[in-house]
């Protein structure tokens, strides 16, 4: 099972849902930390590195004995990361997408693929959990080949969760795309609410089974919960605005460890999630 | 001859554009009929990364030989060389001051990129 943990508003508690969830599911889990701009849960489940591989995207190499100025490739490249000018075309590697398309396109197979490094995807493995982890290059502006060099790594026949980046952006589509369930962490106040509304549009967009984390209740007003009543969204979990969990936090404890009457909040949400993807698959 | 101006307006006596590839559009004046055209330049305008390289297609399809503006980033730097197009460099207030400084070959031309991307 897939569990993509996501939000619209940053710093609702995503991380804070993800580790905890995996240290309640235990040994076996794979955390897959697929926020490679900003890659945190190894704050929490620090453990052993077992691997790092370097990750690169396809990025197009011209042969200028070969090439005949065309402009083919710069008609077909949405992105404009290939262009000619009546020239030999100029390459601009920080925008290719690498699609392959302009090589495919040219007529007289002057284009070749090269690849350009964009981060590296860290393994590690700490208490049974294994911690897969982005993380992009600084200065490398697209986090979607990166997310799919974390995907790729993950073993279908064991659980998986799926910490996200935040917002509703190719980032995250490229996270929770194949997930069987997602979790939206929100919190009750307008902002958390406003994008809610946009996390929920596109999770329903996705067609994937969904629900609801309140963190921080207590602060904010109902808005949050009326919403979910009203949409029929189901509210896996809430936590309240504890000053002790973002204590523990901030010392890069897990809650379920720093603070064990949490424990079954978490066991519950995991219930709630086996529960309410299974009613979506009947 | 035929020069691009950068600005948001579409007569001579419109604000230049300091900005060459996210400026809002273009003057393509040509020098042999004195005749100009306004080019709209929304799409690069928009463009979230690689704005220098769309407005120098832009202008190259109005048939621009060269460009009078404020300042050019990377992308454009080399866009703009590749396509031939020659970067003449004003301070001028309006089209029509840029225009008679362009004619009297008063503008220094850009040998480099002289601001970085994304610089205003």
């Amino acid at each position: 099972m897939i569990i993509s943990v996501a939000s619209g508003k940053g710093g609702t508690g995503k991380t804070t849902v993800s580790v905890n969830l995996a240290r309640i599911i235990g040994r076996g889990v794979q955390l897959l930390d697929c926020d490679v701009e900003e890659p945190n849960a190894h704050l929490f489940l620090r453990g052993r590195e077992t691997g790092c591989d370097i990750v690169t995207i396809p990025v197009p190499e011209v042969d200028e004995s070969l090439c005949d100025a065309c402009g083919e490739c710069g008609r077909f490249c949405r992105y404009h990361a290939i262009v000619s000018f009546g020239s030999t075309p100029l390459v601009f590697p920080e925008l290719c997408h690498g699609c392959g398309g302009c090589m495919l396109v040219c007529p007289r197979k002057a284009i070749r693929e090269t690849g350009q490094r964009i981060g590296v995807v860290e393994t590690r493995e700490a208490d049974g959990i294994s911690l897969i982890q982005g993380k992009l290059d600084i200065g490398v502006p697209m986090a979607p080949p990166l997310i799919r060099g974390v995907k790729a790594r993950l073993d279908k026949k064991r659980t998986a969760i799926l910490d996200a980046p935040p917002g509703t952006s190719c980032p995250v589509i490229a996270t929770v795309r194949g997930s069987d369930f997602v979790v939206l962490v929100t919190e009750p106040t307008p902002f958390g609410l406003h994008d809610l509304r946009l996390a929920v549009d596109m999770i329903r967009e996705l067609s994937i089974p969904f629900g609801v984390v309140v963190n921080r209740m207590g602060v904010g007003d109902d808005r949050v919960h009326r919403f979910c009543r009203e949409k029929d969204i189901p509210l896996l979990l809430e936590l309240s605005d504890d000053r002790r969990i973002a204590e523990a936090y901030s010392r890069g404890e897990l809650v379920v460890d720093a603070l064990p009457e949490y424990t079954s909040n978490f066991a519950t949400l995991l219930l709630n999630i086996r529960e309410y993807s299974g009613a979506r698959e009947k | 001859m035929k020069v691009a101006f950068t600005t948001s307006g579409n007569t001579l006596d419109a604000l230049m554009d300091p900005r060459f590839a996210r400026a809002a559009g273009y003057i393509i004046y040509d020098t042999v009929t004195d005749t100009f055209e306004a080019v709209d330049n929304q799409k690069a305008f928009n463009a979230a990364h690689g704005a220098g390289i769309q407005a120098t297609e832009a202008i190259m399809r109005q048939g621009a030989n060269c460009v009078v503006t404020g300042h050019c980033g990377p992308k454009a730097f080399r866009a703009l060389s590749a396509a031939g197009i020659h970067i003449y460099q004003t301070q001028a207030q309006t089209v029509a001051e840029a225009l008679e400084a362009y004619r009297a070959g008063a503008l220094p031309t850009l040998k480099s990129a002289d601001v970085d991307g994304h610089w205003s």
